[in-house]
């Protein structure tokens, strides 16, 4: 973060700040918008996502998991399959359509949940203070301090008739805890407010004030946070595919297709299995927090607006 | 300072039951006990029945435990289903092969780190500062398997200069041939993973150089007419330089929850790639002492990070 971009920043948004009053938000896209890289990447995002979730529409689920193992192994360009296919026979362009789908899909699952979970604790957390954020807080820390990654790869090997949403809920059990410490210390600043004071005064209730007033304030940095927790939680999905305990074997997904370069037979000869699949998860991961960096930056301007 | 220290150490001992309970309550959702193994067609599953009384496996749920705890204490965490042999001596040749990849990966870390955020921090907003604000957010944004799985294929397949798997080479011998095949066998992984767990070192150092700078001491150091140099070396850096101290501990946590996918793309034989082939073969007694034992160290990690800061930070001990 750069001090100084900071700076000219906050003049810009001062100087439009007197000419009409924009929202939070507003203020936020237009400085995404002037920023050219996080623009570029914030089409590639929409482009990613037209293609992927356009192309699963056209495309039947049963029949890009489908087996034909007469077909497996074309290289790239050959037999009409563009990409190749892999041991299965699957087209690897539709696998890689209906693998990021749904590596998206769970990197969005999760975000929704750990957002939600973590926000309501942190705000309760935060804005009680006291007895209730000790309690909380232990067991905030204690959740850190679990090993995620080995719990989640067992959990995912012996839950019985296991499905995507177990992994969502998997992955989700150790990643609210972040939001929530991250809210937390935010609405704990926001506490001692003049208005929140104020509308104590006046007897609001503590759940109106969490919801209507305090909730408003951060509503950028759930913005932010939420744009960088879904790169990150397909950064988990597609790790745990990789080493082979993310989603049900019939499903495709991002991780899976890279897992191709577990073996040492395919890294040398057969780069069309892994290979895009790891160049797409690269440019979805840099795009997601390149928009996610720019977000809060423009965060920080409007903040010392305030 | 040893009561911070004492206090520290006291908040950590619920967190090691609960974490104890908690293992132990994963390892009996896991099916398969210690006689599966041993079953043919030929046993008598009624003799079976007995062993397993024998064994206690019929006791209640905190009688087991309360053995469980009891025969951890003694340093026995069972024996492996599929290998037969003690868990410990399993884990302990795997974990040595991890210390030396964790080790390596820290001293090249930091030798790194250091470079790059005392540059970053005195150079702010210039073009080494925003060099290694990219590196950074690149190695931030990306999942490190990426990495390891881009630099096998580069360096260890296509141009063929560190080898793409084990912790040595079968034909090594001698003491130096021994060692030298084990450094040649770390560097790829151990740098891979050194670079990646830059980002945290290099932040604290860059934003403490960027903070201080502005600080009054350094004022007044810079009127006394203290050379620019000396500034910068006595005063900025040896403040700048303790709060990494206390990332020491995260950056040893992290490497271990990270040693899970470096050595499976690398086939290094250390405990994560352990837990990995276990969870493959369904060796339950030996995941649930590595989930112990990952616990344990992160636990161990933490502690160690705040005693670092508590000592070299006297502002966290009066709180």
């Amino acid at each position: 973060m750069t001090e100084n971009k900071k700076g000219t920043l906050t003049k810009k948004a001062k100087k439009e700040k007197v000419s009409s009053p924009t929202s939070g938000f507003r203020v936020i896209v237009r400085e995404v918008v002037k920023d050219k890289i996080a623009l570029t990447a914030f089409i590639l995002i929409v482009l990613i996502l037209l293609l992927t979730f356009g192309g699963s529409l056209f495309l039947n689920a049963d029949k890009v998991s489908e087996t034909n193992i007469i077909d497996a192994y074309y290289s790239w360009g050959t037999a009409g399959h563009f990409l190749g296919t892999d041991d299965g026979g699957r087209d690897i362009v539709n696998l890689l359509i209906m693998g990021s789908r749904n590596s998206i899909l769970i990197g969005l699952g999760v975000t929704v949940i750990c957002e939600s979970v973590g926000l309501l604790v942190g705000l309760i957390s935060g804005y009680y203070g006291g007895y209730i954020d000790a309690v909380i807080m232990r067991i905030v820390d204690f959740i850190q301090v679990l090993p995620a990654m080995p719990i989640e790869i067992v959990l995912v090997s012996v839950i019985p008739h296991y499905t995507p949403l177990n992994l969502v809920l998997i992955i989700s059990f150790f990643g609210w805890t972040s939001t929530a410490r991250y809210f937390r210390a935010f609405v704990l600043s926001q506490r001692e407010r003049d208005y929140v004071l104020a509308s104590k005064t006046s007897g609001s209730s503590d759940l109106k004030i969490m919801f209507r007033e305090v909730l408003p304030n951060i509503t950028s940095m759930v913005i932010i946070d939420v744009v960088l927790m879904i790169a990150g939680n397909i950064g988990i999905e597609t790790t745990l595919e990789y080493i082979g305990y993310g989603l049900p074997p019939t499903i495709p997904s991002l991780g899976t297709l890279i897992g191709f370069a577990n073996d040492p037979v395919n890294v040398v000869s057969r780069p069309w299995l892994w290979l895009p699949a790891t160049i797409l998860l690269l440019v979805i991961s840099l795009s997601i927090n390149y928009v996610g960096r720019a977000l809060s930056r423009a965060g920080d301007a409007r903040q010392r607006e305030n | 300072m040893w009561k911070t220290v004492l206090r520290r150490i006291l908040i950590m001992i619920p967190q090691l039951i609960i974490l104890s309970i908690l293992v132990f309550f994963l390892a009996k959702m896991m099916p398969g006990d210690p006689f599966s193994g041993q079953i043919n067609p030929n046993t008598d599953p009624k003799q079976i029945e007995a062993l397993k009384r024998a064994a206690g496996l019929y006791d209640p749920v905190p009688v087991q435990y309360a053995r469980w705890v009891g025969n951890l204490f003694k340093g026995d965490l069972g024996t492996s289903y599929i290998q037969h042999v003690p868990v410990t001596s399993l884990i302990a040749d795997r974990a040595v092969n991890t210390f030396w990849l964790s080790l390596f990966s820290t001293v090249i870390s930091y030798s790194i780190a250091i470079p790059m955020g005392i540059s970053a921090g005195r150079h702010q907003d210039e073009w080494q500062d925003q060099a290694v604000q990219i590196f950074n957010y690149i190695t931030l944004a990306v999942p490190p398997f990426v990495f390891y799985i881009l630099g096998i294929w580069l360096f260890g397949f296509t141009l063929g200069w560190f080898p793409i798997s084990g912790s040595i080479s079968p034909n090594a011998s001698g003491f130096w041939g021994t060692l030298g095949s084990e450094i040649y066998h770390i560097i790829l992984p151990g740098t891979l993973v050194a670079l990646i767990t830059t980002t945290s070192v290099v932040q604290y150092l860059r934003t403490g150089i960027v903070d201080n700078k502005v600080e009054d001491y350094v004022r007044t150091a810079h009127s006394k007419g203290v050379p620019e140099k000396v500034v910068f070396n006595k005063h900025i850096l040896r403040n700048s330089l303790l709060p990494i101290a206390s990332s020491f501990g995260t950056v040893i946590t992290g490497l271990l929850s990270g040693s899970m996918i470096v050595e499976s793309v690398f086939s290094y034989p250390g405990m994560g790639k352990l837990f990995l082939d276990s969870i493959g073969q369904r060796d339950y007694t030996t995941l649930t002492a590595l989930i112990l034992i990952f616990g344990f160290l992160t636990l161990l990690g933490n502690l160690l990070s705040d005693i670092i800061m508590s000592i070299v930070d006297p502002r966290i001990r009066i709180k």
